[in-house]
């Protein structure tokens, strides 16, 4: 680091925050301003500044540390990637300013202040750029997680039957993933009657009854008999309207319906216990 | 037109915000509950077309007043393939992908008026209304 370069920097601080925080200001877009209150927009401001100054004192592995400490509060506080990025630009715009102003900066060593401050502020770009992008790459993924968690569970209810309930949006791979947990766990727990919820799904159109017609024939072919619960009113319209053929299939309205007739089914029924 | 807003269609899951921002402009609008789920429903094959046979294009949302009477009116637009024989898919049963076959006529059905716009390789158009009553 250039010796002039930082002992500007340093003794200047706070002159540096005050043109960054009005340049900063200037180009925010309302969506920044409005996310933040003034008070919080200084103070991390000043953090930030501080932070930056401090990659010149610091070693490389305390500051790394750091930084990913002040993403992820930025990354907390909603402010957007590119305002970071903008953020280092204008820092070093203000640390030339200034240095113009003082006149410390001549013909000769223009250059080299300029390819000085670069050097610099290269690495930490490139390393708010990754620390931002880990952490959303994590936020998805443990989302992504969490989806199949819920994805297709079955569970057996009573001896012979077993219960599909499908929630939320069916993709083609959320489909595949129907398919064969329900075709292993019939044959493993042995269902005479497999019954599939659909009250949880919002929307049925075309792929989605193609996919269910195709789990209950294998359900079938397996040897058990396949069932469609939850069917609600305006579902059954659209099914209707767009001529969705689900004749071969039993279907129910409702999970409770559906359990009676796999009771029936199998030769059961729930009775009162007589004292 | 005083409303639009579109959504493009480039992954699975841009289906699921085509329908979501359908189903919104559809509630807004006042449309009852079996109303709702067939425009989500119309949406959510529009734009499963877009991504089963053109890859990318988008859905385009708009509200619609003509006559006293106020109305939605979906846009699915692509520069895909295009459709070779259009009597063809508006038949029952007639698919290329090895699935139902009851996407667009079930959308005709679902929605109030209709109309298509294809030609080969250079894109299809397909414009659909549905009336408040």
């Amino acid at each position: 680091m250039n010796q002039v370069v930082f002992t500007f920097i340093t003794q200047n601080r706070d002159y540096i925050l005050e043109e960054w925080m009005n340049l900063m200001k200037e180009n925010a877009d309302e969506r920044l301003i409005n996310v933040i209150s003034n008070e919080m927009f200084v103070q991390t401001s000043a953090e930030y500044i501080d932070l930056i100054i401090s990659n010149t004192r610091r070693n490389n592995e305390e500051f790394t540390y750091k930084l990913s400490e002040f993403a992820e509060k930025a990354v907390r506080l909603g402010w957007p990637l590119s305002f970071l990025i903008e953020g280092i630009h204008k820092f070093t715009l203000c640390v030339i300013n200034g240095m113009v102003l003082k006149g410390q900066v001549t013909k000769d060593n223009q250059m080299e202040i300029i390819y000085d401050l670069d050097k610099w502020t290269s690495p930490m770009k490139q390393e708010i750029i990754s620390t931002y992008t880990q952490t959303w790459e994590g936020t998805v993924s443990l989302q992504k997680i969490a989806l199949q968690e819920l994805s297709a569970p079955l569970i057996p209810v009573m001896e012979g039957i077993t219960i599909m309930p499908l929630i939320g949006t069916i993709d083609t791979e959320r489909a595949k993933q129907i398919m064969e947990n329900l075709l292993t766990g019939a044959v493993k727990q042995r269902s005479e009657v497999v019954l599939i919820d659909i009250t949880g799904v919002p929307v049925v159109d075309t792929m989605v009854a193609h996919h269910i017609i195709q789990a209950a024939e294998a359900v079938r072919l397996v040897g058990a008999k396949c069932m469609i619960c939850g069917i609600r009113p305006e579902i059954a319209q659209t099914i209707v309207s767009l001529g969705i053929n689900l004749n071969e299939i039993v279907t129910k309205n409702s999970l409770k319906k559906g359990i009676d007739a796999a009771l029936e089914l199998t030769n059961r029924k729930i009775a009162k216990v007589e004292e | 037109m005083e409303f639009q807003s579109c959504v493009k269609i480039i992954n699975e899951w841009d289906i699921v915000a085509a329908r979501q921002l359908g189903r919104n402009v559809a509630k807004e609008l006042g449309f009852g509950t079996v109303d709702q789920a067939r425009i989500t429903t119309a949406i959510s094959e529009l734009a499963r077309n877009i991504y089963l046979y053109a890859g990318r294009g988008s859905v385009c949302i708009e509200k619609e007043y003509e006559h006293g009477k106020s109305g939605m009116k979906i846009i699915a637009s692509d520069e895909g393939p295009g459709i070779q024989d259009i009597r063809k898919v508006m038949e029952d049963g007639y698919t290329t992908s090895g699935g139902l076959g009851a996407g667009l006529p079930g959308v005709k059905r679902l929605m109030d008026e209709f109309d298509i716009d294809s030609f080969p390789s250079k894109g299809t158009t397909i414009t659909t209304i549905k009336w408040l009553r």
